[in-house]
């Protein structure tokens, strides 16, 4: 499977993950995110970017509890929890907002 | 993130059989695993050639090595008891999920190799060619069985339906046709030490994270040690755990317990999770090196005991086959179950009184409790029969004021399945775990309307993920789902542990008891 944005192609598996972590750009969450019809505003873009500096230090996604405990602390209290987290990625935080920010899945039993 | 389309099933007020529909399920199957995934755990990347002379030789490798395998293929007389058991076939219709039917999907093409009858008449008994059609079957249906031996229990041979799903899933792999989900996993699991694929650093920090939060919260410095060697207890869990909600509540109640105990315990990064993820292919040599890595740490870290956190079917590879996969364990302490339940341990604890708790912590709550179905049917808890349905009771109602059973044919031996068990937790079977949570929804439903229930708790991490996954589809909400650890955590009262007593006064003093 493939994703294509600005005529170029990128590789993803059969899940729609980002084969390629180097190849991610702004761009493709992006379109990601309109392919599955919910554009991303600027709350989206404060996990997703959260996520990706967090994979770069630690190669992995963080649990659900230190994402929830970084954006309470950057956003605030009433958001530093699940619900919230939920409403922005219905999908799941871990799972949807992962394939945006180009991150491979968390497997396991999550 | 495509929307599967499929109808959620209707809650009934008591369970129905429903009427067949063929092949309302065939649609349903997994990712097949890349090479990437297949060949680390010693298996062809795709599908070998000769698939067929080397699928019929493994049936007969398996069938003489695991005599139990072909008893099970052997004694069926088709009395029918099974049918309705299943909750795939309750909650799909589709007849090929009726227990029988998906154990003649093997017994057939072992009828026509390795029977005289089969050979020499095959259509009088019922065996059939194995053909590229029957393998893209097996593929399908063996990945619709949660392994769960709920119709075993009704099998008057007893003729275990997840032992001939476990051998068809092995038979699939050496031919080269593995799932995505089982085998990415435990590939991960043999080289970073658990499923999640989380490294040192991240368990680390966490860890840290945690121990900042209960203190917070608390106002107890409750520890969540890593690596301490010559600690008595190692700690195995599963690595969910560490991740998800609610599994993590359950983590911070067993570092409660463990702080309360003045015990010297430790987590391991080398064997950092309980999941065996190889009992699900049915691959001994799989299984068999992810139970090595639990004994290596314990020997690392040189502990006395080794207890294991809420993860059913964890417990069931730990409970009935760790001492002959990496024992012999005479290295730890005899005077303790090798290796023994947190819930046991807990349990112990509240027996000699030694834990106090605040029940009204728990108010907010009704609960009930949702056996797992690899504790209840393939393992035990305590020294009674019966013990894993007791102990997880007697702690949950030690902790709690409001406690209710579902209805009996839906607890205990009877158990449903999660919906989600046996390698079948992963996206690309949504339809499937919705569809297979329908008995357990309809009892859960049940206690909801005729005793109040809110919640509902279990001690296995596939059961929580795949219940906070499901129950929006039924109309409940996921933070319904607790874990048992999680209700002591919320009720357990902490003592300070002052500056003249530190832990190892205390272990001292247990010692000195001893």
């Amino acid at each position: 499977m493939a994703i294509e944005v600005d005529g170029q192609s990128y590789e993803t598996d059969e899940e729609g993950y980002l084969a390629d972590l180097n190849q991610w750009r702004p761009e493709l969450a992006t379109a990601m995110a309109i392919a599955d019809g919910a554009p991303l505003e600027e709350h989206h873009w404060e996990v997703i970017n959260f996520l990706r500096e967090y994979y770069e230090e630690y190669q992995i996604a963080p649990a659900v509890r230190v994402l929830t405990k970084a954006i309470g602390k950057k956003l605030g209290k009433d958001k530093g929890n699940s619900k919230y987290l939920y409403e922005l990625f219905p999908y799941g935080p871990a799972k949807q907002a992962c394939k945006y920010a180009g991150l491979p899945k968390p497997t396991g039993c999550v | 993130m495509a929307k599967v389309e499929f109808a959620t099933p209707e809650l009934k007020e008591y369970p129905i059989i429903p009427k067949l529909q063929r092949d309302a399920m065939a649609h349903s199957s997994p990712y097949v695993a890349k090479d990437k995934f297949q060949e680390p755990l010693g298996y062809p990347g795709e599908l070998v050639e000769n698939w067929k002379e080397v699928a019929i030789a493994k049936m007969g490798e398996l069938t003489n090595k695991y005599r139990s395998l072909q008893v099970f293929l052997d004694s069926c007389v088709k009395c029918g008891a099974c049918t309705d058991k299943c909750h795939y076939y309750l909650g799909t219709t589709d007849p090929k999920n009726m227990p029988v039917a998906r154990q003649d999907l093997f017994r057939k093409v072992y009828r026509r190799y390795y029977t005289l009858a089969g050979k020499l008449v095959p259509k009088l008994v019922g065996a059939e060619d194995l053909t590229e059609e029957v393998l893209d079957d097996w593929y399908t249906y063996f990945h619709q069985c949660s392994q769960c031996r709920r119709c075993s229990v009704y099998c008057p041979y007893g003729i275990d339906t997840a032992e001939i799903s476990m051998a068809a899933r092995e038979v699939m792999d050496t031919v080269g046709k593995g799932q995505k989900y089982c085998n990415e996993i435990i590939g991960k699991a043999q080289t970073l030490g658990n499923n999640l694929g989380l490294p040192e650093p991240a368990l680390i920090d966490t860890l840290e994270g945690l121990e900042e939060d209960v203190e917070e919260e608390t106002g107890v410095a409750v520890k969540f040690p890593l690596d301490v060697k010559g600690a008595d207890i190692l700690l195995i869990t599963p690595s969910a755990d560490f991740f998800a909600e609610p599994h993590i509540d359950g983590l911070i109640g067993y570092a409660k317990v463990f702080h309360e105990a003045g015990a010297s315990w430790t987590l391991s990064s080398y064997a950092s999770e309980a999941a065996n993820f190889g009992m699900f292919i049915g691959s001994y040599e799989n299984m068999r090196k992810l139970a090595l890595r639990i004994r290596q740490a314990a020997l690392d870290l040189g502990v006395k005991r080794i207890v294991f956190g809420e993860c059913g079917h964890a417990w069931r590879v730990a409970y009935s086959f760790l001492n002959t996969l990496a024992g012999p364990f005479d290295f730890l302490d005899p005077n303790y179950p090798v290796p023994q339940h947190i819930c046991e341990y807990t349990h112990d604890l509240i027996q000699k009184n030694a834990l106090t708790f605040d029940k009204t912590e728990n108010d907010h709550m009704t609960l009930t409790y949702h056996d797992s179905c690899n504790v209840a049917r393939a393992s035990r808890m305590g020294d009674v029969p019966g013990g894993q349905f007791t102990i997880p009771r007697d702690i949950i109602k030690a902790t709690c004021n409001n406690f209710y059973d579902m209805p009996e044919h839906a607890i205990k031996e009877g158990t449903y399945c999660c919906g989600g068990g046996g390698g079948l937790l992963t996206d690309d079977l949504i339809e499937l775990r919705v569809k297979g949570a329908l008995p357990r929804m309809e009892a859960l439903k049940h206690v909801t309307e005729n005793n109040g229930v809110t919640h509902m708790a279990a001690i296995c991490a596939i059961c929580k993920s795949q219940f906070s996954k499901v129950f929006p589809y039924y109309d409940f909400t996921m933070d319904q789902i607790v874990s048992v650890h999680q209700l002591v955590s919320n009720a357990i009262v902490l003592t300070q542990a002052d500056e003249g007593d530190s832990d190892e006064d205390k272990q001292s003093d247990d010692a000195e008891a001893a």
